[in-house]
């Protein structure tokens, strides 16, 4: 079995999504640098200037003629020579890009990047550029980036250089920066400047930098501070220091925002997989061990939708949300029909019955589907981050899933504190025999609650799918947990269930960094089973001597 | 004494009385026929019959604190399993230098985790007497813990079960860890020898087979003891109204707590004598899906009758082994319609049905 | 105060005191104070939700009261002890809703119940004494169940279990015995002995005995506290109970 709080496969995820974005923005800056040129016909422009580039001469003739050209390709070129890699093949005079293999070349076209095949290495000539010509390139390359029509991509390119800025660069931005238009852009491109005069600036320039950075918490501003904290002058070693400090301070303080979020988005998860259960065990006295099963099915209908429908997986999740609460619901009234109602009074009989059930359950989506996990995809719109600082930015998902529990738990409440079905519901769940002489019809209120229960585990593990694996085994995980939170929270309690599920959550994401997951995760276990000898009633206990009994 | 402890239990007369002729008759099948002959016993069912007799003595262990006490363990699997690691620690022991790496302080898994020296809690597992009173201290410590914060603030009913389900889970996941020195997800295995016998011999296992039906006798008795002793009467008394046991005098938690421990400790007795028999012990003994099949063999078989607890523990996993062989995939339908229908049709078990029978003759 | 002080004197088994407990603000005792003598039979009355049965758990220690002093034979403070250890010092408990141990025999029921040795390993060790069997005999034979004793308790009849309850109370010998309710669900014959038997009781016994039939209460003559609101409302003979307008209006709503 699985730990159930699962996140490191989803951390892992994120991580990879990362890493991809780094390696996108690299070629944003890359290939959009040309992007305002349209004609694709300008590529042809670079095997013209072959002469010119192999002569020592007239290079730098060439460099400005394609600087000045309309090419979408010439931020690549200008990088390939940059880098060393753009030749000219002998034969025909024809411009290429290299990789070195073993004892020779592979070369691509330069205007088109066709494959052209493996050469010696006397066959090709490299385009040589002296460091003259290297400062002029790297400021041509910083202007193109900069010069992109989207904001957003000037922005992109300003970040992208602030690790690796030079002189050439930094007076581009600096350049640029008084005529940029974007505010976010033009505080991006100051800090930039900031950052070049931190490491290259004089005394004056250092301290005004140090003190106009103020508390910026990106790495770049940390990491140059630190260099001078050991100054040998001691007034930007404090100042420097100083700064340092409070950076610190202020990233210690998003780290444990970040905690707080990351553990508000796992309570969430908690929570919405416990309020089902809130809702059978609290409020119908019976233990549904099936309910993990519940979250389950909701997850594979979310896959099965997605199966068949491949094109329509922006809009799965909201099909699939009613979808799965209506089979939960349906399986859910089934299970009460066939099992549960038969076994009123005796709840420990129900616990294994239902957990018999949720063996059925199991080794059903072993046999029908697949005894492995399904992909589940996730639709664009809940990928990516929102940055709010460069020390702090949020999963799309994770903020989407904790409001969604906020809002599935609202939905609940109005069900049954503001509808006839929620009258009957309390009133059968408090006086069974009371509620029947008044008309409510016990048995059929009873398998919709129990089918409420199920169903709101359903659209649960809709909002699972998007987070962990889906699999026959994932609900195992979820009905230890769940119970907890709602003995955590005080049996009968949907507030203190939600409270319980949120709090735990965050608990245990303070504790995975200091003692890891499995072991926060048994220690969360273990103040559980502690506080509940202590505190029998959980939480928000109903008191009052009914309770008693 | 066998004779007032049995007064009474017709059930438990005839399985004590098949149990005891199956200790003798069914090694000496096994020693003293050919194998061709039509009675001979083979090793390999020898083996698999002294395994399922461990099981039988655990579902009595359950059997005791549900069917008697009404506490729906869900967490047995942990006693068994503590018992079982004990064992198998003395026996990782016996292993000496014949391990893969050889070497003669440490265990093979430790060598391979890079462990300078073995750790405290190790140390004395070289000796048998040392690991028989682990067998027992260990899983009866843990039910004491377990018991005394869990009675004490009289937590019950369905709040017990699962949080002794939760006490099973967490075991697992720390025994999972190889930092917790109990050989991590492989556990404990490639045993050699028990007190110095090589621990595969036809000899060991009848052995081993003789002291797991002893066990299972034994373990009848002293749980017969109890159930029919005033204590016992005390004990079912809580069950079924545990207010009204509290305002008659009773201090209903050290019952509690004395039968707890006491079942505890045969389960961990009953994991110690599968260990040797099936040659391995690792964390999935924890897995809560092991422990809640315990108690469906004391719901099958029948609940407060022990022997109906035997009888449900043989019936079912011999009915596991059979389907596994030969309907694998239908195993998992068969033991969850078991859970349905025996909860639903057959709420006394077996036993059940056979006590009806002689009642209505 | 001169009143309280010769109410509590040695003879006062019973001793209660500016008891109050409240359930979420909802004071279900509310400063009650009760004394009941040694030997005495006293009836509790009182409409529903006037702290009858929380009276009870606070003597046995189920419900552990706010504030007040109860104490036990003059000296003894049951606010300190927990329900077996009250139970041991001789405060014996039927309940409301008769709770008979329904899976053991009649026997059995009394077996548990008997006075003697509580704790778990003499009573794995040891069987009931001679003393203890005659006991049992002898209230079985009271409580007319003497020909029942190998019946497990949940075949009996609704009265049968009643008075198995009340038997079970005598076996355990207790100083003071707490009646919650004894005859609900009983015939009108079942009713007089059990009345009879309540009489019969009081002075080697100390019987309290809370009850809604009041023709029962009647039949039992004797001194009557009438709850109300947690409080003691009035306290006399039946007949000054009936002519009191302060009852009245509480249970007529005049």
């Amino acid at each position: 079995m699985r730990p159930p709080f699962r996140v490191n496969p989803h951390t892992k995820n994120q991580l990879h999504r990362m890493r991809l974005f780094t390696a996108w923005l690299c070629c944003a800056v890359l290939l959009f640098a040309g992007r305002f040129a349209i004609g694709s016909e300008q590529n042809d422009l670079i095997d013209s200037l072959a002469e010119e580039l192999r002569d020592r001469k007239t290079v730098a003739q060439a460099i400005d003629t394609i600087v000045s050209s309309s090419s979408e390709k010439k931020g690549e070129w200008l990088e390939f020579i940059l880098e060393g890699k753009l030749y000219v093949r002998k034969s025909d005079n024809k411009v290429v890009s290299v990789v070195k293999s073993d004892g020779g070349f592979t070369l691509s076209a330069a205007s088109n990047d066709e494959a052209l095949g493996e050469a010696g290495k006397r066959d090709v000539s490299k385009i040589k550029i002296n460091n003259k010509l290297r400062a002029k390139l790297r400021a041509a390359l910083a202007q193109l980036a900069l010069s992109n029509p989207d904001p957003e991509k000037r922005l992109e390119a300003v970040e992208q250089m602030l690790s690796k800025l030079d002189d050439d660069k930094a007076e581009a931005i600096s350049k640029l920066s008084a005529t940029e238009s974007d505010p976010d852009v033009k505080e991006m491109m100051v800090l930039a400047g900031s950052v070049h005069a931190l490491e290259n600036g004089s005394k004056e320039e250092q301290l005004s930098a140090i003190a106009s950075l103020g508390v910026n918490t990106r790495s770049i501003v940390s990491q140059r501070l630190q260099v001078l904290s050991e100054s040998e002058d001691a007034d930007i070693a404090a100042a420097a220091a100083e700064s340092l400090e409070k950076i610190q301070k202020r990233i210690s303080i998003f780290e444990k925002v970040e905690t707080v979020l990351f553990g508000l988005s796992l309570g969430s998860v908690l929570a919405m997989a416990a309020i089902g259960l809130a809702i059978t065990f609290g409020v119908m006295g019976v233990i549904n061990m099936a309910h993990g099963e519940m979250i389950m099915l909701g997850a594979y209908c979310t896959w099965f939708l997605q199966y068949m429908i491949p094109g329509f997986i922006e809009y799965s999740l909201i099909v699939a949300i009613p979808l799965a609460f209506t089979v939960t619901f349906l399986v859910g009234m089934v299970i009460e029909f066939l099992v549960i109602r038969h076994l009123y009074g005796r709840p420990l009989e129900t616990l294994l019955a239902t957990f018999g059930i949720s063996l059925l359950l199991q080794q059903s989506v072993r046999t029908l589907v697949s005894p492995q996990n399904v992909p589940v995809s996730n639709p664009s719109w809940l990928t990516g981050q929102i940055h709010i600082d460069p020390a702090l930015s949020i999963a799309v998902n994770r903020l989407v899933i904790f409001f969604f529990c906020i809002a599935v738990f609202m939905v609940l409440m109005w069900l049954l504190r503001r509808t006839f079905f929620g009258l009957k519901v309390r009133a059968v769940s408090q006086n069974r025999q009371m509620a029947r002489a008044m008309g409510a019809q016990s048995s059929r209120i009873d398998a919709m609650t129990f089918g409420l229960g199920a169903g709101i585990a359903g659209v649960a593990g809709v909002a699972l799918s998007q987070l962990t694996n889906v699999g026959p085994n994932m609900g195992q995980a979820y009905i230890v947990d769940s119970f907890m939170v709602v003995v955590f929270g005080g049996v009968g309690n949907l507030w203190g269930t939600l409270l319980a599920g949120l709090s735990l959550g965050v608990a245990n994401k303070f504790l995975e960094p200091w003692v890891g997951a499995v072991v926060a995760k048994i220690l969360v276990l273990v103040f559980i089973i502690l506080f509940i000898q202590r505190y029998p009633r959980g939480l928000f206990p109903q008191r009052g001597r009914a309770a008693g009994n | 004494m066998m004779g007032t402890l049995l007064r009474g239990d017709r059930g438990g007369q005839v399985l004590l009385t098949v149990l005891a002729i199956c200790a003798v008759v069914m090694p000496m099948c096994n020693l003293m026929l050919p194998v061709e002959h039509p009675w001979h016993v083979s090793t390999y069912q020898l083996n698999l019959f002294g395994k399922y007799l461990c099981y039988a003595l655990l579902a009595m262990s359950v059997d005791l604190v549900w069917g008697y006490m009404g506490f729906l363990s869900l967490g047995h699997g942990a006693f068994f399993g503590l018992g079982g690691y004990a064992m198998g620690m003395y026996l990782m022991r016996q292993i000496g230098d014949r391990g893969v790496y050889g070497n003669p302080e440490l265990p093979d898994f430790m060598v391979f985790l890079n462990w300078e020296s073995l750790p405290w809690y190790w140390w004395g597992f070289d000796f048998f007497p040392v690991a028989l009173i682990a067998v027992f201290l260990v899983p009866g410590l843990l039910a004491f813990i377990f018991g005394w914060l869990a009675f004490r603030s009289r937590v019950n009913g369905v709040y017990l079960s699962i949080i002794s389900q939760a006490m099973t889970y967490a075991l697992m996941l720390a025994f999972f860890r190889n930092e917790f020195g109990f050989g991590g997800n492989n556990g404990l295995t490639d045993f050699k020898d028990i007190l110095g016998f090589p621990i595969s011999a036809q000899g060991t296992r009848v052995a081993l087979f003789v002291a797991s039906a002893v066990a299972v006798i034994a373990g009848y008795l002293l749980c017969r003891s109890i159930v029919q002793s005033r204590a016992g009467r005390v004990v079912v008394a809580i069950r079924d109204a545990e207010d009204r046991a509290r305002f008659l005098g009773y201090r209903v938690e050290s019952y509690q707590l004395l039968v707890l421990v006491i079942s505890a400790m045969l389960a961990g007795l009953a994991g110690a004598l599968y260990v040797p028999q099936v040659g391995i012990i690792n964390p999935g003994e924890f897995s809560p899906l092991n422990s809640i099949e315990i108690v469906i063999w004391v719901a099958i078989g029948g609940r407060a009758t022990l022997y109906g607890a035997v009888l449900g523990a043989l019936l079912v996993s011999f009915s596991k082994s059979w389907f596994t062989a030969v309907l694998p995939d239908y195993w998992i339908f068969a033991l969850g319609a078991l859970f349905v229908l025996s909860t639903l049709l057959l709420p006394a078990g077996v036993a059940g049905i056979t006590r009806r029978r002689v009642t209505s003759t | 105060m001169n009143a309280l002080t010769a109410k509590s004197d040695a003879s006062t088994l019973l001793y209660m005191e500016d008891v109050t407990v409240s359930f979420d603000g909802f004071k279900a005792i509310n400063q009650l104070n009760l004394y009941i003598e040694e030997g005495e039979l006293r009836c509790i009355i009182g409409p529903n939700g006037a702290g009858k049965s929380t009276m009870m758990d606070i003597v046995t220690g189920k419900t552990r009261p706010d504030k007040g002093v109860v104490t036990f034979g003059g000296d003894i403070d049951l606010l300190a002890l927990d329900e077996p250890e009250i139970a041991t010092i001789g405060i014996g408990r039927k309940f409301q809703k008769p709770t008979v141990f329904e899976a053991l025999t009649v026997f059995e029921n009394l077996e548990v119940a008997v006075e003697g040795e509580r704790s778990p390993g003499f009573n794995w060790r040891y069987g009931l004494s001679n003393l203890q069997k005659e006991r049992i005999a002898d209230v079985a034979e009271i409580i007319g169940l003497s020909d029942q004793l190998g019946a497990p308790a949940q075949i009996l009849s609704h009265g049968q279990k009643q008075w198995l309850e009340i038997g079970m109370l005598l076996v355990q010998k207790p100083r003071l015995l707490l009646v919650d309710e004894p005859v609900a669900g009983m015939t009108h014959q079942e009713m007089d002995r059990t009345g009879e038997l309540l009489v019969s009781l009081a002075g080697s016994h100390t019987v309290v005995v809370v009850e809604h039939d009041m023709d029962f209460v009647r039949s039992l003559d004797s001194r009557v506290t009438v709850l109300h609101q947690g409080s003691v409302l009035a306290e006399g003979s039946m007949t000054d109970i009936q002519a009191n307008t302060e009852v009245k209006r509480v249970y007529l709503g005049e």
